[in-house]
């Protein structure tokens, strides 16, 4: 059975250029970067070459970037450690409904040690009011935490103007961008991001390894204390070969972006497009235009995600659901709750995240299956029966 | 994650369907995940000679249905009342422990039928 993989927002493949970059440090390079001796100081060297890789690709100064293992720290990092470091400034922090739960509930373990949390709603299509962004800013406002691109629906926050409004009021502000480096161009100085994160496996570099670009001059407490690693901003042996391999990806990225805004968003548009005009009763979710190029998030009215994503899986096809009923929460979206849709079609929705690998003939396989799946599971809906009825 | 039973009813759901004429109907929908399954009974001399269902829901929740009914077809009515939703968890060789509470629809459902079938004096 062909397989076709669809889920490159949850994770990708670790690229070749990168896993060969990462093997010798795992035996012939095997010192660790922090010891003096020859065996430190070779890898030593690769880590700061893999600082600068990850600055070039974002525009930023190499001491600018913080290693780490993850996305989910780097947020934590960014929302915790600058909460801490400015709380004589101020406690109040503004937020948007649709942020990924390391961002939310970072934010809610603050609310719980003293700090006052803003959660900025959404429109139908997941954008947030910038007018409604600024009148929330008050003198104890230190940091506003937007996302660059949403991991659920693919859409993009006008982060620009998020910078701008964040500077006129001299208030720190942290992107998650965790979905957009790799897929669009990110660069921090044009964007007046003070703080933004980074996670590798999302483009190409193995899970377990991330970044946070936090601005020249701006402090920040540290999660965690031992060593001196990352210039005392967070402790810890580095993850050299993740390094390296996060360094190659960012590499990579720089070039991939033509193809991800050319050949990826001209197949994600065909699949979109295709299943638009084969399957009735369908909506997608998230902004038609201000979104990722990979990313197809879409509703099948009358049936529930979970069993479309098993029948897609049956035939190979690896995609994913923020449905109520998926195997590790019953909860509805939050990102799709907050943007209003209509529970049932929140409870169907499918996304699609396609990849470097993914082909034409991958998404044609996809038109070809899906309305038979659609169609089947309508078929034993009790809605779509009365529906027909009516 | 599935068992490949819940697999089989899930590919190959039985007793699809509505019953036009149905001597009792029996709905329930979960609170917690917003599945809903519909129940058409047939009865014969307190026998139930046909059962289809309509199921809006999981994998989980299609395959419960699907088993609900080949395990009550045939049965009499009390035998079908004494059916819990444990048993058809259990007839599916389980359920992963998030997706419990999904086949908890299928015997409610029935037992919502067969209530309706006796309130209608059938």
């Amino acid at each position: 059975m062909k397989r076709i993989y669809m889920d490159n927002n949850a994770t990708t493949a670790v690229r070749s250029e990168v896993l060969e970059a990462m093997l010798p440090f795992y035996k012939e390079q095997f010192g660790n970067p922090s010891s003096i001796h020859w065996a430190g100081q070779a890898v030593s060297g690769a880590v700061d070459s893999a600082r600068g890789q990850v600055a070039q690709l974002i525009n930023c100064q190499p001491e600018e970037i913080i290693f780490t293992s993850c996305g989910s720290e780097g947020n934590a990092l960014a929302i915790k450690g600058s909460a801490e470091f400015l709380r004589s400034k101020g406690n109040h922090i503004i937020t948007t409904a649709v942020e990924h739960p390391a961002v939310l509930n970072s934010c809610k373990y603050l609310e719980k040690q003293g700090f006052e949390v803003t959660v900025l709603a959404v429109d139908s299509e997941g954008m947030i009011d910038l007018a409604e962004l600024e009148a929330a800013i008050c003198e104890q406002t230190i940091l506003i935490s937007a996302m660059w691109g949403n991991n659920e629906t693919g859409t993009l926050f006008p982060v620009a103007e998020i910078g701008a409004i964040a500077r006129k009021h001299k208030v720190r502000f942290h992107t998650d961008a965790v979905q957009a480096v790799g897929r669009v161009p990110v660069d921090v100085q044009a964007a007046g991001v003070d703080m933004l994160t980074i996670s590798g496996h999302k483009f190409g570099a193995p899970k377990g390894v991330g970044a946070l670009y936090v601005r020249k001059g701006m402090g920040l407490t540290p999660l965690f204390h031992g060593g001196h690693q990352e210039r005392n901003r967070r402790a810890g042996t580095h993850n050299v070969p993740g390094i390296v391999g996060l360094g190659v990806a960012c590499e990579l990225a720089i070039t991939d972006l033509a193809e991800q805004d050319g050949r990826i968003r001209a197949l994600r548009d065909r699949l979109e497009q295709g299943i638009l005009s084969r399957i009735p009763e369908v909506q997608v979710n998230g902004h038609r235009l201000q979104r990722l190029p990979n990313t197809l998030n879409i509703s099948f009215a009358y049936i529930e995600g979970e069993a479309i994503l098993l029948f897609l899986d049956m035939k190979g096809v690896a995609a994913s659901s923020g449905s109520a009923c998926m195997s590790d929460s019953f909860g509805q979206s939050h990102v799709i709750g907050a943007m209003g849709v209509d529970p049932m079609m929140a409870n169907s929705n499918i996304r699609f995240g396609l990849g470097l690998d993914n082909t034409e003939e991958d998404v044609d396989f996809i038109l070809e299956i899906l309305p038979e799946i659609i169609q089947k599971l309508r078929d034993m809906s009790p809605f779509y029966s009365e529906r027909a009825a009516s | 994650m599935y068992s490949d039973k819940v697999i089989d009813h899930f590919t190959n759901p039985r007793n699809v369907g509505v019953i036009i004429d149905a001597d009792g109907v029996g709905e329930k929908v979960s609170a917690s995940c917003g599945d809903r399954m519909k129940v058409f009974l047939k009865v014969v001399d307190g026998v139930i000679e046909d059962l289809k269902f309509q199921t809006y829901g999981c994998g989980a929740a299609i395959a419960s249905s699907s088993m609900m009914s080949e395990l009550v077809i045939g049965k009499t009515l009390d035998e079908a009342l004494a059916l819990t939703n444990d048993a058809v968890a259990e007839a599916l060789d389980g359920l992963p422990d998030p997706k419990l509470h999904c086949s908890n629809l299928a015997a409610d459902a029935l037992h919502d039928a067969i209530k309706n079938y006796k309130e209608e004096g059938a």
